[in-house]
């Protein structure tokens, strides 16, 4: 069986972020870019089901231009076996869905049986793709998973279902799983993996080449339109309380807190 | 033609969730028909009716003894298709956010995740949402006949239009066991059962200064306590291992929307602003002048919070009772 990784490029999470002057995105000189984290998990569970046997192939499916090649890089550095990207320019302007049908376009030619994905992006926090993949090839999903095991087809995923509670659920493949946090540690490349990678080529794909039509990719498929895009309000300056003793500030604050703000 | 709101409602113990009626209630201002929709529970019809739904549809059955994705978007899809809304909103629950995309994609719709606004703009929804973990806000808006969003939790106020109980309508998706293709095996409760942090109105949150876990424990959940708040850390208090890993808030952790949120002995790391920095008054309590939080708190006490937080809480315990 192979396994595919949904894989995005996005900036680094302690980016400083800047809004292009046409409001339309953010100023991307000077951006440091990562993986999204939880593709990371994703890849490493895929790598652990390939060094368990379980996997004969860890392909990488990601949307993006020629500069993504580095994360595709480091992807493949770390043990994935084969990669393919869709070409951002054929496909540029889409949304979720728009993304989805390039991602399960690029599954299904890559022939795999079962689709890891983090659980969202950090840029977009979207979290969406994934489940519109999974529609889309008509499999089961599982999201935000923080224990997963497949064994002879037979997926086992314990995730957080919210309230407190922790679910197991059973599933086989194909299907898709989103990945959380504590599902596993990511490994690093190393330099025999580095040298391996350099042999793999990362076909690229356009949006016709995988038979999507112009309507159901980029803006012209997109349904979902950002008009706008600005920094958060400010906060008014933060009022640091005096007082001569503890006792005195925090009086003051929970004086603030009822009568000012209104909070309790 | 599709018009109106569609809620989608989820229940604890046959009541409606608080987020349901935060949903209710933003829905009975945007203007049209409001109706509700709950799958696989018991309906409190006049509590629906009371913020403002005029029909809840209801869908039941075998097939929904306990969450899945399957069974919920088939039964949501027949719903929509009965009701033919023009908006469908849910909480970006851990349920909200698997079902809604795929929904999505089943009707060839937009959906849109995670919402903190939403305005009626010339008899359209547009929404307002967090980006890049909190640093940019996007207005969106979705060009298809019906639109789908789910809402931040807290995102707006439970406000009872008083209503009389709404119509009930049971539908049927068509929906049996051979349409499920995952299988919940088990549920077990986390250790630390208490109030969900997403879905928490106040948070008190400990950071690495607390230096231990009894630090922690003996700090920031008495605090916690005495506010009625739920016990929150920072990711090095986590890492550090003072908290779980359930408490943790943050871009890594969890994003939280309280009304008050108060960080004790935390920094304000980028990452942990894009956990709760959407919180309405945020109060700081640190010994170091120039933390970060401080620019991004609407209240700050420069001073050693063990001295600080034992002070807080009787304060609190004396006003608040």
């Amino acid at each position: 069986m192979k396994v595919g990784v949904l894989l995005k490029q996005v900036p680094a999470s302690d980016t400083i972020i800047k809004i292009n002057p046409d409001k339309t995105g953010i100023v991307t000189a000077g951006i440091k870019w990562e993986t999204n984290p939880y593709d990371e998990l994703a890849l490493e569970a895929a790598l652990q089901l390939k060094d368990a046997g379980k996997a004969t192939g860890v392909v990488v499916l990601t949307v993006g231009a020629a500069d993504a090649d580095a994360r595709v890089r480091d992807a493949l550095s770390r043990g994935a076996t084969e990669a393919i990207r869709v070409d951002e320019a054929s496909v540029v302007g889409s949304d979720s869905l728009g993304t989805a049908r390039a991602l399960a376009a690029a599954a299904k030619a890559a022939g795999v049986e079962l689709i890891l994905a983090g659980k969202q992006a950090i840029d977009t926090d979207s979290a969406a793709v994934p489940a519109m993949v999974a529609e889309l090839l008509g499999w089961p999903q599982v999201s935000v998973v923080t224990g997963l095991t497949v064994d002879e087809g037979k997926i086992t995923a314990e995730r957080n279902a919210g309230g407190g509670f922790i679910e197991v659920v059973s599933t086989s493949v194909p299907a898709v799983i989103t990945c959380d946090k504590g599902l596993n540690t990511p490994r690093f490349a190393n330099m025999k993996g580095i040298m391996a990678a350099k042999k793999i080529p990362i076909e690229v794909k356009s949006a016709a080449d995988l038979g999507l039509s112009a309507g159901q990719v980029g803006a012209a498929g997109a349904l979902v339109e950002e008009s706008g895009l600005e920094l958060p309000p400010p906060r008014p300056s933060s009022k640091i309380i005096q007082g001569a003793t503890p006792e005195a500030k925090v009086k003051e604050l929970v004086r603030l807190l009822r009568d000012e703000a209104k909070v309790i | 033609m599709s018009s109106g709101i569609l809620v989608f409602c989820e229940t604890d113990g046959g009541k409606l969730k608080k987020t349901a009626l935060e949903l209710l209630s933003k829905a009975a201002t945007l203007g049209g028909e409001v109706s509700a929709v709950v799958i696989g529970g018991s309906v409190d019809a006049a509590e629906a009716g009371r913020h403002g739904a005029s029909t809840v549809y209801t869908v039941n059955g075998d097939a929904f003894g306990a969450y899945s994705t399957d069974a919920w978007v088939k039964a949501l899809a027949a719903v929509i298709e009965k009701a033919s809304p023009a908006v469908v909103l849910g909480g970006a629950s851990p349920i909200g956010k698997d079902l809604f995309p795929r929904l999505g994609a089943r009707l060839g719709v937009g959906s849109v995740t995670e919402v903190t606004e939403l305005a009626n703009v010339g008899g359209q929804v547009v929404a307002r949402r967090p980006v890049y973990a909190g640093k940019a806000i996007a207005t969106v808006k979705v060009k298809s006949s019906v639109a789908l969003f789910t809402v931040r939790p807290n995102s707006f106020a439970v406000n009872p239009t008083g209503g009389g109980a709404a119509s009930v309508v049971a539908v049927d998706a068509g929906v049996s066991a051979s349409d499920l293709k995952t299988q919940v095996i088990e549920v077990r409760k986390s250790a630390q059962a208490t109030v969900d942090l997403t879905e928490a109105d106040r948070i008190v949150s400990g950071g690495r200064s607390l230096k231990s876990a009894e630090g922690y424990d003996s700090v920031i959940r008495p605090l916690a306590a005495a506010l009625r708040a739920t016990p929150g850390a920072s990711r090095a208090a986590v890492d550090a291992g003072y908290a779980p890993h359930s408490h943790q808030v943050g871009q890594t952790g969890k994003v939280v929307n309280p009304t008050l949120y108060i960080a004790v002995g935390i920094s304000g790391a980028i990452q942990h602003l894009a956990g709760m920095r959407t919180s309405k008054v945020i109060v700081s309590i640190n010994k170091d002048p120039e933390a970060p939080i401080f620019q991004h708190s609407s209240y700050g006490i420069v001073d050693d919070l063990f001295t600080i937080c034992p002070a807080l809480q009787k304060e609190f315990e004396a006003v608040i009772g």
